[in-house]
């Protein structure tokens, strides 16, 4: 009967409504699980004459604060940074310090712009990707000439071409996060 | 999307404070984080123990893909065939034609070198491999060219050794893990491999260039003998690598050297071989510091030293000394 009269009654995107809550294990792990399984790119099968690959758990880590102010906290560019750059071959600490500066960016950011839309926060990530793989080519302790800079310039497209898709990879595991699986008794 | 309502202080109290703990917290982070980057900057081996657990911990991970490895490597290259497939195709024709020439010539060397080995009584220099593995992936993010090895400590593997594929070298341990490895390979800015050309005694220094090429510096000045389609191999000196295996072929002449081609490119290469490091004495002496004579080693020599005449000597006169610098250059 309830159903004929609203059908978001008991069930919605998330779930069942009924006898059934968010798991905390969810809405707080999805987030941060899913910047350090992106962390593991080194580890695919990819050998790379150069720098192809788009920083993936950076993208990440925009996505997530970007979409969701307020769920990873200020000082998670600590612990996530540190992981990344236990795999990615740039000398420990370079990636804490700059997911540790983006963070602290943002923050900052949201407070001048509180509403935003799409476009808005495309361009402040392809700004803030472009400065992380700049400065990660700057402190990776490599000989550097021209050539490498040139050299980022297809990553740096294929990584804000990507970013989108990334938002997207992130409203699904979102839903995720926001299911309904414990059982309230 | 606004910030929830929680993000916004007010006058709350408890609020401010959490908000100014978080920039606090963020902030320690980022200054701990630069802290360990210019540890990590001049000490690059300082945290090797922390990243090789990483690996150790990720590799089984990526073992399950490295075995599929070869196929994906197609599918990329599949991509970027579609671009470049009438100039690789003419390229690869004229390399053809080049390796028909060295096949010939690499017969008659083998042949001679077979009768002049047989001359000397010299045994072949067949060396046991250390270990064979996979490469599981690499850094493909970074400027760094660093890939991680199947093998570590339990294998045998030690810093240092090279890393070799059929076609030619791959690269060098850098750090040890108990299963797994991390490898500089020649690509990598880092890298410098003493090579010589395979025909002649042409000695250069091969470097890494971030596109994945190197760059062949020349050891002696002067008209560069370089041609396109010249093939380097290790040239054995610094003790590290073994002499003779096969590093690259020269693509582009430049003014002191040229940019070759990777001959062993390490995205085609299943299985490597871990050799052990061919001169461990040499590269040993080479790594201690150049620093003067400590009082141990005076000792040491001094031990060794026949006992001196019981007469006493007058000191050389400068004449003497100048006699006796000169002589061993006549």
């Amino acid at each position: 009967m309830m159903e004929k009269l609203n059908p978001t009654a008991r069930r919605d995107l998330f779930g069942s409504k009924i006898n059934r809550d968010h798991s905390p294990a969810f809405v707080y792990g999805v987030p941060w699980l899913s910047i350090v399984l992106a962390s593991l790119v080194p580890m695919l099968p990819v050998l790379a004459p150069a720098p192809v690959v788009p920083p993936l758990s950076f993208m990440f880590l925009l996505g997530w604060r970007l979409l969701r102010p307020g769920l990873l906290p200020l000082w998670a560019g600590f612990p996530l940074g540190l992981i990344d750059d236990l795999l990615s071959g740039q000398p420990l600490g370079s990636s804490v310090l700059l997911f540790s500066l983006t963070l602290i960016a943002l923050d900052l950011f949201e407070l001048r712009f509180p509403w935003r839309g799409f476009w808005q926060d495309w361009i402040v990530a392809s700004v803030l990707i472009t400065l992380f793989l700049l400065f990660s080519a700057m402190l990776s302790g490599a000989k550097l000439d021209l050539l490498h800079f040139w050299l980022l310039a297809p990553q740096l497209l294929l990584s804000v071409l990507l970013f989108p898709i990334i938002v997207g990879a992130v409203t699904v595991l979102d839903r995720l996060r926001l299911l309904r699986v414990r059982r309230i008794d | 999307m606004a910030p929830p309502a929680a993000q916004r202080s007010g006058t709350n109290r408890r609020a401010q404070f959490g908000v100014f703990a978080g920039y606090l917290l963020a902030s320690a982070g980022a200054a701990l984080g630069a802290l360990l980057l210019v540890v990590s900057l001049l000490r690059p081996e300082a945290f090797a123990g922390l990243r090789t657990m990483a690996s150790d911990v990720t590799s089984s991970v990526g073992e399950a893909g490295a075995a599929g490895r070869v196929g994906t490597s197609n599918f990329f290259d599949a991509i970027a065939g579609y671009y470049e497939a009438g100039s690789k195709n003419a390229q690869m024709q004229e390399e053809i034609a080049i390796a028909r020439v060295k096949l010939a010539e690499a017969r008659a060397l083998e042949q001679e070198n077979e009768q002049l080995k047989a001359v000397l009584g010299l045994a072949q220099d067949e060396r046991e491999p250390v270990a064979i593995a996979r490469l599981i992936g690499s850094t493909s993010v970074s400027t760094r060219r660093f890939a991680y090895l199947s093998a570590g400590r339990d294998d045998g593997v030690k810093v240092g050794m090279p890393v070799t594929s059929p076609m030619g070298l791959v690269g060098r341990v850098l750090e040890v893990g108990r299963t797994s490895s991390r490898v500089l390979l020649l690509t990598d800015s880092e890298s410098i491999v003493p090579v010589r050309r395979a025909t002649d005694n042409v000695v250069a220094f091969a470097e890494g260039r971030a596109d994945g090429s190197l760059r062949l510096r020349l050891i002696s000045l002067g008209v560069n003998p370089l041609e396109i389609g010249d093939v380097f191999v290790t040239s054995g000196s610094g003790g590290m690598f073994r002499p003779g295996v096969a590093v690259a072929m020269v693509t582009q002449l430049n003014d002191d050297g040229a940019i070759a081609r990777l001959l062993s490119n390490p995205a085609a290469t299943d299985v490597v071989i871990v050799e052990p490091v061919w001169q461990p004495e040499a590269l040993k002496m080479l790594e201690s510091p150049p620093a003067g004579p400590t009082a141990q080693s005076i000792e040491e020599v001094a031990a060794e030293l026949p006992e001196p005449p019981a007469v006493s000597r007058p000191a050389p006169t400068s004449t003497d000394a100048r006699t006796v610098a000169s002589s061993p250059g006549e």
